[in-house]
This record gives structure tokens, C-alpha cells and sequence, in this order.
């Protein structure tokens, strides 16, 4: 009798399985490359493109068409024009239908009538150039001239060219990145998003674990407070950054008219106008409005802790802080340190809140405020995209580090 | 052994153990937080002005911060009011008061006086004058940063919330006037709405609430249809590839939306999807299916597998099992997971910033952005800050239960 040995490989029940995953990630998997990885490869593209915001609308030929004179003198006219005032556009075509109650008397040389179809080959136009091509045509009978004009005019030929496209040429430039290298600009906007990024996080955390504490007791109101203390993330970006904006205005805004009342200052302050107060006051928005998602975080790692633990160090005598210092704090550490990590990634990454407070004025512009900024301020996609490209090499570089880290703390 | 702890080590600020020094230094901090409370709270209900005093608290507070150790609690509330009304009325209390209305003034005199007596009661009473053990000086310093975080966290929520929606029921020579008088003018009956009506009337606000709603629950329907198959096969199925993929769910999540948003712009423009509400439900579902991805994996993982093999044995096939099994089971996270989504889908600003120019396809907060603008004049952009706030808010305490679930199983994204 063979001896009996366990199976080798994969059998066919664990490949039936594998392909009934790949089926059911199939669909997830392909819009999600469609619209991640794509946008991904083609900003790295656009990246090193001299392209500008008003390159996006490649030349294009546009044909007019109007039904002009009278009785032997009527024709079908078309007028084309090259859009872009510096792009030639070559093998121009124009495609119609001739109108009903029309007949072609005599055609441009440039044009071919089969039955009612027009096809006119136009050659190439230069840059800023027109053409026009005329079709004298006869009524059939009691049509009404008016009426076919109307039709005429309604109906557009169908007219296609082939133009230089600046975003699938094969020409490329370094100067985007040059330009966004260029000067102290780059490396002030790098501090800044650090510094944003650094201090918006441990403040958000700081805060938020002082709030967790807080609420890690039951008590009669913490479910309400609980939800309170949710209401600056659950709110939209959109209405709590004007309504910051609105409170620390410095002409008519409350809280300086309060500070103007208790005497704490002379003048009125231009919180959101100052360097280098309008960072700080981003920053300590930022903290504002999340501080509620570390204290959620936190409040259920908190809930989970046991309590006997707690017990035995009273017991053994441990005092409130040295309780907090001695077991609380170890216990955290992992989720704070998970928290610091992604919560630094996503503030990086954040866009919104200072695009919406400042516009990333006043010394408060980041990377991400970049992109904007150079991209549609400046005209210039380029360098917007360039701006893009650097963001997305810091976030490999970050999330390198977080693997490596989240791969010791599960859970999360 | 009287004291029963902490007499080997002293512990944290050793030289502080004495209820005689305790009570007072308490005393001080915590009258001084209830007063600028007090001031601030008084300025803002009434317009009038009012700022905390800094020696006053000094003399008071050492002062009741002593009487605490020794006066039960409404003997010292009753007490601490004495004193604020006797002080304040003179013009020498915590609260110093200029122009104000009455009313105004003996809510600042109550709210101190009650504030402070209750508050070092609970601090300080039952403290001796003399030596404190670790605990009990560690218990009364505890005792004051829970109390100076409950006022700290409810003002710091409460004010901007408060200012948006009183903002809102101002007009513009109201708030000119004084921008430190919320109070309302109630005599002025539904005039107060003014600012709600012509947002919706005028400025359309009536059909951006609908786009803005629509737009979210097809997100949310999508994001669903996408993600539940794709988390499922992640937790559960074994294929080669798994952990990797779980792994990029959480890369792809990290990417900032700004870099996404150039390509996407551009792509649009060229295809003519731009200004279209059917490009924004298109683009939606795929900034939030990394995010239920996510959520939902950690909560297959979490069920019982054994269910799910029952049904298998049974002759289900895999989808019939999800059909039936898994997703009846999943109903908590399903519901967490589409709140979350509608969440983001509805605060959502970026993109529909970028998208929509045509304003009568905006979104809500597309629309919010509109009104910022110098020529509009402020209470609208409040009002119109309410008006996209409160459905939000009000899904939220609904559903609290659901929210704050979903928020901590998937998000630390903001």
C-alpha cells in the first residue's frame, strides 16, 4: 500500500476560490486603476509637458454654415476657422448633409457631392486662419429660402482635423521642475507644510487624548457630550472654515471686537492676513476640526483597556498620575503612534482647510495649496503637475515608513 | 500608619501638598477659567462688554479656594455668589463690566458665583490645611483639569457653531453695528429668516439641497455595489496576493485628492464631462471605495466564519452565501459604512469646486462657495453654512450609534 502524502500545490478547490476572488475584486480593481492609477501615470506625464490651462482645448477646426443671396446667386456657404492663433491644423475635412429642397448647381473644386452627401477636403490651416467654401445651390421648386436657411444654419457639418496635441506629443521639458525648484520658494513651502502637518497632528492628538480622558467615565450627559465634541469633524470643511473666517475678521470679525473690549489688544488683529500668525491659526484650525477623530480612536482604545489592571495598581498603592503615567500612557502608545503617523500623511495631504482660509496666503501656502495655485492661478498645469509629482514621492517615502510600522500594530 | 499611600515617594511638585496651598492656588485658576468663561459667554449672549480681571481672581480666588476646604458645597455657592454680586456691583469682581445691559450683568454675576462655588467644591472639599497625601492632591488637580476641560471643550465646539447661526439671522447693519451682539431682535418675528429665504428664492439653495442630495446617496449606492464584493474576497478567499492587496487598499487611500483632482480636471475638459452633476457621480463613488473597502474587510474578518461555512455545506454557492449570510449579518456596518460615505459625499468640496461652474448644477457646498464673495454680503454665506450644517447634523445625532462606529472603523482620514 502507497503511503499516504499530503497534497501538493494548489488543488482545484483553492484555485476555484482564487478566481472567484479576482471576479469579485474584478470590478472594484479596474475603476479603481481607472481612476487612481491613471490619473497617477498621466499627472507624471503632464509633469514633464509644457503645458498651460489654456493648451487644454487642443486646436480644432470650427465651421459656420449659412445659406446667403438670392435666386442665382444663392449659395450654401461655409465658414472655417482655425481656433488656436498659433497651431496649424492639417487635413481639414468638412462632412454635411445637403438641406431638402436644395440642388447643387456648382461646387467648390474642392468638394465632392455624392447624392446629398458633401464631403469638401480643405488641406491644412494655418494658425489663426480661415477658409470658406461656397456651394451655389438652386430651390426645388416653392421651397421657402428663410426656412432653409434657418435649417441650414441649425445643422452642423461634422469638420475634423488633425492637430499637434500638446499633451500626447513627444515633446518634454525639465523647466517644470526647474521652475518649481527654482529659488527659497520650494523649500519656505516645504517648511510650511511641515510644520502644518507636524504641529496640526500632535495638537489634534494632545487635544483629543485630554478629551478622551474626559469622557472615559460614565456619567449621566457623556453620550451628548460625546456627540458634541464630534461636531467640528461631522460639519462641512466648507461652512466651518468661513465661519473661522467670519469670527477672526479683522474689521468686523467677534473675537477681535472681544479682544478690542477686554483690553487684550490695542489694534485689530488680522488673524488670517499676518505672517506668522495666519500659519498658526491654520494649524490650530486643523486641530480644532480633528481633534474629534483622535479622541474617538483614543476613547475606544481606552474602553478596551481592562480594568483589572486598574485595580491591581490601586492595590499596590499607585497614585492617579503615576496610573496614568505607568499604565494608561503604555498602553496607547500603540494607537497613538498609528494615529501620529496616518494623521501626519493625511494633514500632508490636506488641501481644503487652507485653500478655504487663506487660499495659502500670508505664508501659509503647501505643497498641495501649490498644485492649485501653480496649476490654475498661474495657468500653468506644468508645474501644478510637478508640484504633484513631489507630493506623491513624499507619500511613497511616508507610507514606507508606516508599513513597516503598521505591520507590528494590528488592528488598525 | 495614618497615611496609607504614597509617604515613600512625595511625588509631583512635593512642595505643593498642603491643602492651605492647594485650595488657594486651585482656587485662583479655576475662578479666573470660570470668569473668562463668564465674560466671554456674557459678551457674546448680550453684546455688552465684559473681561475677566486678573487680581480680582487673585484676591477671590485665594480667598474661596481657602472657604472650599472648610464650607460644604451650597454653603460655598452661596457664598462665592455673595461675594461675585457684593464685588462686580462695586467694579472690583472678577467680571469687570462696561456698557452692558442689566440682564447681562447678573447672568455674569450668577454664572461666576455659581460656577466657582460648585466647582471647588467638588475640588477642594474634604481637603485638610495641612500635609496632603500624593492622592488626594493628585485627585484635586485631576478634579480641576476635568472641570477646566468639560468648560474648555464645550466653549471651543459651542462658539463657532453659535456664531455661524446667529451670523445668519443678522442683517448686515446689525452686524456692523456690533459684531459682538448675537443676541436676537425678536420683535422683528420672521424677518429674522430673511437671509434663509433668499437663498433659497434667489440664490437657488432649494435645488443645490437636492443635488447635493441625490448626488450623495448614489454615491453611497455605488460605493456599496463596488466595495462589498471586494471586501469580501479580501477577508475571506484565499488567493495569492491578498495581503498586498489589503495593504494597497490602504495606499490608494492615502492619496491626496488635489493630486487626483488635476488629471481628473483635465480629462474632463477634454471629454466634456466637466460641469456635468453625472461627472461628479462618477468620480464620488471612487474617492470613497478605498475607504469602505477598508471598513467593510475589518468587519467580515470579524464575523464568525463558521456561519458562513454552514451555508457552504449546506449548498449554497459563495454569492448566495454573501446574499444571505454575510450581508444579513453585516447590516451595523453596512449602515456605518453608507452614513460615512454619505458624510464625505456630502461635504465634499474639492472636487465639485474644481468641476462645476454652471450654477445651476451646483452642489451644496459648491453653492457655499459662491456666496463668498464681497459683493454678497455675510449673512448669507453664514445661512447658507447652516443650511448645508444641518441635514448632516442632524443624520448624525440620529444616528450617533452608527457614526461614531463607522468613523473609528475605518477612517483616521479627514
Amino acid at each position: 500500500m502507497p503511503d499516504a502524502v499530503p497534497p501538493k500545490g494548489r488543488g482545484p478547490l483553492a484555485k476555484r476560490e482564487a478566481r472567484l476572488a479576482w471576479g469579485l475584486l474584478l470590478p472594484t480593481l479596474a475603476i479603481v486603476s481607472a481612476v487612481v492609477i491613471v490619473p497617477l501615470l498621466s499627472i507624471a506625464w503632464i509633469s514633464v509637458k509644457p503645458i498651460g490651462l489654456a493648451d487644454l482645448r487642443p486646436p480644432a477646426p470650427v465651421a459656420r454654415e449659412n445659406l446667403r443671396g438670392e435666386a442665382e446667386d444663392l449659395r450654401l456657404q461655409y465658414r472655417v476657422r482655425n481656433s488656436s492663433r498659433s497651431e496649424p491644423i492639417g487635413d481639414v475635412t468638412l462632412r454635411d448633409t445637403l438641406p431638402e429642397g436644395l440642388t447643387i448647381r456648382e461646387a467648390d473644386s474642392r468638394c465632392e457631392i455624392n447624392g446629398t452627401a458633401i464631403f469638401c477636403d480643405l488641406g491644412d490651416l494655418d494658425g489663426g486662419g480661415r477658409d470658406e467654401v461656397e456651394l451655389f445651390v438652386a430651390l426645388d421648386g416653392d421651397a421657402d429660402p428663410d426656412a432653409l436657411g434657418d435649417m441650414a444654419e441649425a445643422s452642423t457639418p461634422q469638420i475634423s482635423g488633425s492637430a499637434d496635441n500638446i499633451l500626447t506629443n513627444a515633446e518634454f521639458t525639465t523647466a517644470n521642475f526647474a521652475r518649481i525648484f527654482d529659488g527659497g520658494e520650494f523649500w519656505r513651502v516645504l517648511g510650511v507644510t511641515l510644520f502644518y502637518a507636524f504641529f496640526g497632528t500632535v495638537g489634534a492628538l494632545a487635544i483629543g487624548l485630554f478629551a478622551a480622558m474626559l469622557l472615559n467615565r460614565s456619567f449621566r450627559g457623556q453620550g451628548v457630550l460625546r456627540g458634541l465634541y464630534l461636531f467640528p469633524y461631522v460639519a462641512p470643511v466648507i461652512a466651518m472654515a468661513f465661519t473661522w473666517v467670519i469670527l477672526f475678521d479683522p474689521f468686523s470679525g467677534s473675537a477681535n471686537a472681544l479682544l478690542l473690549r477686554m483690553g487684550v489688544t490695542e489694534n485689530a488683529i488680522n488673524f488670517f492676513g499676518d505672517r506668522p500668525l495666519a500659519l498658526i491659526m491654520v494649524t490650530v484650525f486643523e486641530m480644532w476640526r480633528y481633534f474629534p477623530l483622535s479622541f474617538l480612536f483614543i476613547l475606544a482604545r481606552m474602553q478596551s483597556i481592562d480594568d483589572d489592571m486598574y485595580e491591581a495598581a490601586d492595590m499596590d498603592g499607585a497614585s492617579p498620575f503615576q496610573k496614568f503615567w505607568f499604565l494608561s500612557v503604555p498602553q496607547l502608545l500603540g494607537i497613538l503612534s498609528v494615529l501620529f503617523l496616518l494623521r501626519f500623511i493625511w494633514t500632508f495631504n490636506k488641501f481644503d482647510d487652507i485653500f478655504l482660509l487663506t487660499g495659502g496666503n500670508a505664508g501659509t501656502r503647501t505643497l498641495t495649496v501649490n498644485v492649485y495655485e501653480q496649476a490654475f492661478a498661474v495657468s500653468n498645469i506644468g508645474a501644478g503637475a510637478a508640484v504633484a509629482v513631489v507630493i506623491f514621492a513624499c507619500l511613497l517615502v511616508f507610507s514606507i515608513f508606516f508599513f513597516k510600522f503598521v505591520s507590528r500594530e494590528e488592528g488598525l | 500608619m495614618s497615611r496609607p499611600h504614597g509617604s515613600r515617594s512625595a511625588g509631583w511638585a512635593a512642595f505643593l501638598h498642603y491643602g492651605a496651598l492647594t485650595g488657594p492656588i486651585i482656587g485662583v485658576l479655576w475662578l479666573f477659567v470660570v470668569a473668562t468663561t463668564a465674560a466671554v459667554a456674557a459678551s457674546f449672549l448680550s453684546g455688552g462688554a465684559f473681561r475677566p480681571s486678573g487680581l480680582a481672581s487673585l484676591i477671590l480666588g485665594v480667598a474661596l479656594g481657602l472657604a472650599a476646604l472648610r464650607l460644604t458645597r451650597w454653603p460655598l455657592v452661596g457664598v462665592s455668589v455673595v461675594v461675585m454680586a457684593v464685588t462686580m456691583l462695586v467694579g472690583i469682581g472678577p467680571v469687570a463690566t462696561g456698557q452692558a445691559p442689566g440682564w447681562a450683568f447678573w447672568v455674569a454675576v450668577f454664572a461666576t458665583g455659581i460656577g466657582t462655588g460648585l466647582g471647588l467644591a467638588k475640588m477642594l472639599h474634604g481637603l485638610p490645611l495641612a500635609r496632603l497625601t500624593r492622592h488626594e492632591f493628585e485627585d484635586a488637580v485631576i478634579r480641576f483639569l476635568t472641570g477646566f476641560g468639560y468648560l474648555f471643550f464645550t466653549f471651543i465646539v459651542a462658539v463657532p457653531f453659535y456664531v455661524m447661526l446667529m451670523t445668519s439671522l443678522k442683517n448686515q447693519q446689525q452686524l456692523v453695528q456690533n459684531p459682538l451682539d448675537f443676541s436676537l431682535d425678536l420683535s422683528q418675528g420672521w424677518h429674522l429668516f430673511d437671509s434663509y429665504v433668499e437663498l433659497m428664492t434667489t440664490f437657488n439653495f432649494g435645488s443645490y439641497l437636492w443635488t447635493s442630495f441625490y448626488v450623495s446617496l448614489l454615491t453611497v449606492l455605488l460605493t456599496l455595489i463596488f466595495s462589498i464584493p471586494g471586501a469580501y474576497a479580501v477577508a475571506r478567499l484565499r488567493f495569492r496576493g491578498a495581503a498586498m492587496f489589503s495593504r494597497s487598499i490602504l495606499l490608494i487611500y492615502m492619496v491626496p485628492m488635489i493630486v487626483l483632482a488635476l488629471p481628473i480636471y483635465i480629462a474632463y475638459s477634454m471629454i466634456g464631462l466637466r460641469n456635468s452633476v453625472f461627472g461628479l457621480v462618477l468620480i464620488y463613488p471612487v474617492t470613497t471605495i478605498p475607504v469602505a473597502l477598508y471598513m467593510l474587510q475589518g468587519y467580515f474578518r470579524g464575523l464568525p466564519a463558521e456561519i458562513e461555512e454552514a451555508g457552504l455545506m449546506d449548498g449554497l454557492s459563495r454569492l448566495r452565501v454573501i446574499w444571505k449570510i454575510t450581508l444579513p449579518l453585516s447590516l451595523p456596518a453596512l449602515a456605518s459604512v453608507s452614513l460615512y460615505v454619505f458624510m464625505i459625499a456630502w461635504n465634499e468640496f474639492l472636487l465639485a469646486f474644481m468641476l462645476l461652474d454652471d450654477p445651476s448644477k451646483f452642489t451644496l457646498t459648491r453653492g457655499v462657495a459662491m456666496l463668498n464673495s464681497s459683493e454678497i454680503p455675510r449673512q448669507h454665506l453664514m445661512a447658507g453654512s447652516v443650511i448645508a450644517t444641518v441635514p448632516i447634523m442632524v443624520l448624525f445625532l440620529g444616528l450617533e450609534r452608527f457614526m461614531t462606529k463607522g468613523l473609528t472603523a475605518g477612517s483616521v482620514k479627514g
